[in-house]
């Protein structure tokens, strides 16, 4: 085996392990789901991970680089750094379709893709966003702003249930 | 001006610019007019706060670089250990919160600034500013279009409400003049590539805020003086008060962490 298929194999190790990391205030998410891991360099039994906020104030990012630091030293590797960058900010285009499909089983709408329908101009119509818990697409935001920042609360006018809309960003 | 210091001082007046309107927004905290609006200003002073601290952080790595070395200076000796006369940040963001209409007023004026700011620090020659502002710009986008929306509610709401909002104006316009007056790290910084002249933003600030106000029928001012000061560290009496508090902890507690 050559250096570049080894390396391959490490980072697809680690990637598995990252998966089982989750999101502190979206806990059905892994930091793998979220879209935040940007780089895994190993090399040997050291490694650096590079991720990136999702929202500048993120307060969970501390917790997310812990954790992520706790689950690869429990894996056994003896050095683990992780570094957070702020370029290419972060979007929710990086989300996976695995990430967004336990979004809606867990009663959250998942991003709209970006480049499609997020319009953030003043007098422009609201995006669409379909309701986790029926599929309508007849509902309604009720604020901007959710129980984190990456989340507006909406509610769904057919089956009345309120519900919460991951942010496109 | 050398690049250095100006590039220090662009960045830690608008850490100051964030950090002063975070503190604010974040007074409202448990006292929002319904859950929701609670919810969204403390949102917004979240993010805010975020931008602070990746200014803060930048501006400390600056000066760690300088002559000094070492890592004496963080994010928290320069949000705590500073004095009222070096904060920098401009006199709109540290006005009282009012009622519910001045606060939305005076987050529509800033983060209307802000979001050009932000999309003219795209071409900026430092590559930190670039992906600061970036990261900022997707939030200051939410935070415009919630503020406008407020305007609109208010200034064409009932009878109270839009009073309330002409009050609001006469609180709060003659700061907005500040904004587009470049202090001297401003100028430079726009010389050198890195920063930007905001005396170009504010045709295209007047245009926003023109629409929003015609939409909420209220009346743009035509003629006013302008303060200012608040850039070179001259500020109103409302600052000494904001830092006292904010600064309580580190004060009493030097150095405590939890
Ligand atoms: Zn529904």
């Amino acid at each position: 085996m050559n250096a570049i298929t080894d390396d391959t194999n490490e980072i697809g190790k680690i990637r598995s392990i990252l998966e089982q990391v989750n999101d502190p205030e979206v806990p059905v998410l892994s930091v793998i789901d979220l879209g935040i891991v940007r780089e895994i360099k190993p090399s040997g039994e050291e490694i650096e991970i590079i991720i990136t906020p999702t929202y500048s104030g993120c307060p969970a990012m501390d917790v997310i680089s812990l954790n992520i630091k706790m689950a690869l030293l429990a894996e056994g590797y003896k050095k683990v750094t992780v570094k957070n960058v702020l370029s290419p900010a972060w979007t929710t285009d990086w989300m996976t379709e695995r990430g967004k499909q336990k979004l809606k089983e867990y009663g959250i709408a998942p991003p709209n893709i970006k480049q499609q329908v997020c319009n953030h101009e003043e007098f422009e119509a609201d995006e669409a966003v379909q309701c986790p818990h029926c599929n309508s697409y007849h509902t309604q935001r009720v604020s901007e702003f959710g129980s984190t920042a990456c989340k507006a609360l909406y509610k769904c006018l057919d089956c009345k249930e309120p519900f919460d809309y991951f942010k496109c960003h | 001006m050398l690049k250095q210091q100006s590039l220090i001082d662009f960045t830690l007046h608008h850490a100051d610019n964030t950090l002063i309107l975070a503190q604010r927004n974040a007074e409202w905290c448990g006292h929002g007019p319904i859950l929701e609006q609670d919810i969204a200003i403390t949102n917004i002073s979240l993010d805010l706060l975020g931008q602070a601290r990746n200014f803060y952080q930048y501006a400390a790595q600056l000066l760690n670089e300088g002559e000094t070395g070492g890592d004496t200076v963080t994010e928290d000796t320069l949000a705590y250990h500073r004095t009222e006369r070096e904060f920098k940040n401009c006199l709109l963001v540290e006005q009282p919160n009012g009622d519910w209409g001045q606060t939305i007023l005076r987050q529509f004026l800033f983060s209307t600034y802000q979001y050009l700011l932000y999309t003219a620090l795209q071409k900026s020659n430092d590559e930190q500013l670039v992906a600061i502002a970036a990261k900022g710009l997707k939030e200051t986008t939410y935070h415009r279009r919630w503020s406008s929306e407020w305007v609109i509610r208010l200034g064409d709401g009932t009878e109270e409400s839009r009073e309330r909002m002409l009050h609001a104006i006469e609180e709060l316009w003659m700061y907005s003049g500040e904004l587009f007056m470049p202090a001297e790290y401003e100028i430079s910084a726009a010389e050198k590539g890195f920063g930007v002249d905001v005396s170009s933003l504010k045709n295209e600030w007047m245009q926003k805020v023109n629409a929003v106000f015609e939409e909420a029928t209220l009346p743009v001012p035509e003629k006013t003086f302008f303060q200012k000061g608040g850039k070179e560290g001259k500020h109103t009496e409302h600052l000494g008060y904001i830092l006292t508090e904010l600064q309580y902890m580190q004060k009493t507690y030097p150095g405590a962490e939890w």
